[in-house]
């Protein structure tokens, strides 16, 4: 009793740590249950482009994004050939500074970075932050003091509050057909940046609060783009967003921020005609991949994914063997049926993996069969066991460079594969069949060998199915599970599927 | 599916999981297979103990005893004599020589075999090719048994031999083996021998199966056991018993023959006995073990043991 207790708090706790890592590495570190599953991710790439003076050392300074609600930032990169790259952090922003001692002529940066969307993830930016610096009232000059001025009033009259009197300039900028006030401080078909400059320039003039943030759009095929400006109010509360096409706004989904505030996105030292263009591809890879290049879970810098790709990869194969062995326990406690050599099925089943399952059925029994009429004849010999088990190999050997060679010669080439079959293995089953053979005749070879057969045929079904494959090596922690499973079919005591075929003469009556 | 296995759960059948986790694996303990599995063992615990078994002629250990000469000495000028390896299992490797002409050698069926042959045989014993785990093993030469024609109205070609299960200490369960042409003379019941379930009390016959079916009378000999007693089951009791107190093994199969003079011997052990007792006597194991499991830590004589089984486990 007691020690079914024991095995029960195991089996349980064993599930339980198995489904429970299972559980937090699917729902918090984002790995995907299915193979199929993907996740859109974009690449976005900063080019910047200027001409270096030639006599003094340059150095550039690029305005970083900040952690920000619903995307998550992978893979940043700011390697540019010939520079070094160092990240500084200054005024609460993350500059990446690039510096060389001599350069000349036309020069190229680049800062790469991918997004993808994660509701979980939130910035510590606080909507209301009051705002810490002094606005200093631009100077229009001329007829343009006059112009502003009107306008002010006009705007002023019409409005109760910040935001009431950004959103009145706004419309006044965006006007169908401005005032002639306007057209004078913008011009004809103003440009947006104009547009932004000319708002900011009244609000400071009002000394009203207020930000310029610039961001992205993520949306595939962005080639060559400037960041997108919002605008930034503080209403006495909190801050409140505007387009200065369209007026007040809520943030934009696809939008994100690369600045927020800060009077420059960049700065260049030592070089002249500079500018910054912004590219955004989007693609799409296996949602394993991102949850893998997060970098914050601890649990995966003692995972298998921190091994080299040939390592990896040779796990995936090894940690395909638990799945075998569940499929045999299951076959022989639950099932009842009978293997030659209770392991012998796992390791057929991993050769078949390699030579596909009809070309590894065919030259399993072509190999065993061709082995067993050659075994026969070594059995007349009367040679002693360890020469006669070697012999086998050797002819198994044999066998198989053979049908190699033959095959090859007939352009079957699928059947090359024939080397992963293990040849131990295969000798101690022509040595076992051939007694069983000899002992208890040929219709127990046929149980025997066809139940090791169909066990090892289930166990590579098991062991190829994409589904499996993936878990096991995403979730290896699911071996608790297989285990405790293993163990409790351990303490199975009841009757075996074959064994109700058995006793039915039991059942049958009365 | 279900509803067959609640009938046989009713019916108290013990399948292969419950008995390897409830029986053998609890009532057997590991240490004590060696005597079990290694025949020579046993022999040598049985004929301490005074229980009767078939004398042994000889052992051939080593490969370089396994010439004629040496195999000369040991068979000496007998007709008949069998061939053991020591662990072998399920029967394996075991060579039986019922007839002799010089240095030509018969099987009970009849199939000759030449010196060379059987020297093969005990080299393959020797490397331990019959034995379990194909570790090196010790061949055996006994004397053979010269069996009671009682059964011969039963048997094809064969060895009858009664296989009781004991249990703590008590017979439960007892059938009688018998060959059959399909057994090529082997008493093994899944090659086709026909197993008959004999009552606890009086040793007579149930039932009868052969591949698991019930049959009437012997396929071959057409001899219908209902008439079928086993004679000295008043002395096949007790030394089946007291193979109990000589291994301490809970769950024990006893393989039991008749000699024409001697009466009941022990040929061999078994610390794994099959399930198939259970169809031969058209009854399940459990109700019997439980009784047993029922009387806890008992200090009962052979005599009172086999009292015990013969009041509760007879037919009527």
């Amino acid at each position: 009793m007691s020690s079914k207790l024991q095995i029960g708090i195991f089996v349980v706790i064993l599930v339980a740590i198995g489904l429970g890592l299972t559980v937090y590495k699917a729902a918090y570190l984002g790995f995907p249950l299915t193979p199929g599953e993907k996740q859109k991710i974009w690449s976005v790439e900063a080019t910047m482009d200027f001409v270096a003076d030639g006599d003094q050392p340059v150095k550039v300074s690029l305005a970083l994004p900040d952690i920000q609600d619903n995307y998550a930032m992978i893979e940043e990169s700011s390697a540019s050939p010939d520079y070094g790259a160092s990240q500084a952090i200054i005024d609460n922003t993350r500059w990446v500074v690039w510096a060389k001692r001599k350069a000349s002529g036309s020069q190229k940066l680049y800062y790469k970075l991918k997004f993808y969307y994660d509701s979980k993830i939130k910035s510590d930016y606080n909507i209301h932050e009051k705002p810490d610096r002094e606005i200093e009232p631009y100077n229009f000059t001329g007829s343009s003091k006059l112009a502003a001025e009107s306008l002010l009033t006009l705007v002023k009259d019409r409005s109760a509050d910040n935001i009431s009197f950004t959103s009145g300039l706004i419309t006044l900028f965006n006007s169908d057909e401005p005032f002639q006030n306007v057209k004078m401080l913008l011009g004809d078909k103003p440009s947006e940046k104009a547009k932004l400059l000319l708002t900011t320039r009244m609000l400071s003039i009002e000394k009203i609060p207020f930000q310029v943030i610039r961001g992205l759009y993520l949306e595939d095929g962005k080639r060559k783009q400037n960041l997108t400006s919002l605008l930034e109010v503080y209403d006495g509360e909190k801050w409140v967003l505007f387009d200065v096409k369209t007026g007040r706004i809520d943030m934009p989904d696809n939008f994100v921020i690369w600045q927020r505030g800060g009077d420059y996105l960049f700065e260049v030292r030592g070089g002249h005609d500079s500018k910054i263009k912004f590219s955004v591809i989007e693609n799409y890879v296996p949602a394993k991949q991102i949850a893998v290049l997060d970098q914050d879970a601890t649990l995966l810098n003692f995972s298998l994914y921190i091994l080299p790709s040939s390592e990896q990869n040779a796990f995936k194969s090894l940690l395909l063997i638990p799945i075998g062995a569940l499929v045999v326990v299951f076959m022989r406690i639950l099932v009842g049926l009978k293997t030659s050599g209770t392991f012998m099925p796992i390791l057929i089943a991993i050769a078949f993996t390699q030579t596909k399952l009809l070309t590894g059925l065919i030259m399993f029994i072509v190999v065993v069969a061709i082995g067993l009429v050659i075994r026969s004849y070594l059995s007349r010999l009367n040679l002693l066991l360890v020469a006669r088990i070697s012999a086998v190999i050797i002819v198994v050997i044999g066998i198989m460079s053979t049908i190699t060679i033959l095959s090859y010669k007939l352009g079957l080439y699928n059947v090359l594969s024939i080397t992963f079959f293990p040849m131990i293995i295969l000798s101690w089953t022509i040595e076992r069949m051939s007694i069983l053979w000899e002992e208890e005749g040929a219709k127990e070879v046929l149980l025997q060998g066809g139940g090791s057969l169909i066990v090892a045929v289930l166990a590579y079904l098991a062991m190829t199915n994409t589904l499996i494959q993936h878990i096991t090596f995403n979730f290896p922690e699911l071996y608790f599970v297989v285990l405790a499973l293993i163990i409790a079919l351990g303490k199975y005591t009841g009757y075996r599927l074959l064994e109700l075929r058995r006793f039915k003469s039991f059942a049958e009556e009365d | 599916m279900f509803k067959i296995a609640r009938k046989l759960s009713a019916k108290g059948i013990i399948g292969m999981n419950q008995r390897n986790i409830g029986y053998i694996g609890k009532y057997n303990s590991r240490k004590l297979y060696p005597l079990v599995d290694d025949k020579l063992k046993t022999k040598i615990i049985a004929e301490d103990a005074g229980i009767t078994v078939p004398k042994l002629l000889g052992t051939i250990v080593y490969q370089f005893q396994n010439n004629e000469k040496y195999l000369k000495k040991i068979i000496a000028d007998l007709n008949g004599f069998v061939i053991k390896p020591s662990k072998g299992s399920g029967g394996k490797g075991i060579l039986v020589i019922t007839r002799r002409e010089g240095d030509i050698f018969f099987r009970p069926s009849g199939q000759p075999a030449s010196m060379q042959d059987v020297i093969r045989h005990i080299s393959n014993t020797l490397s331990g090719l019959y034995s379990l785990g194909g570790k090196p093993d010790v061949a055996m030469v006994e004397a053979l048994v010269e069996f009671d024609p009682v059964f011969d109205r039963y048997s094809f070609e064969g060895v009858p031999d009664i296989r009781m299960i004991v249990f703590r200490g008590f017979p439960v369960m007892g059938m009688l083996r018998c060959s059959t042409r399909a057994s090529d003379g082997k008493a093994n019941l899944h090659q086709g021998a026909v197993g008959v379930g004999l009552d606890i009390g009086t040793g007579t016959a149930l039932n009868a199966v052969q591949f698991d079916q019930p049959i009437e009378s012997h396929p071959d000999t057409k001899y219908n056991f209902k008439e079928l007693a086993v004679p000295h089951w008043d002395k096949l009791l007790p030394l089946s018993a007291s193979c109990y107190d000589i291994t301490n093994l809970g769950y024990l199969g006893v393989d039991i023959v008749l000699d024409k003079k001697i009466g009941p011997m022990i040929l061999e052990l078994n610390a794994r006995p099959g399930l198939a007792i259970q169809i031969a006597n058209n009854c399940g194991l459990l109700p019997r073990l439980k009784k047993i499991e029922a009387l806890s830590d008992h200090k009962l004589s052979v005599e009172q043991r086999i009292e015990y089984s013969t009041r509760e486990f007879s037919a009527d």
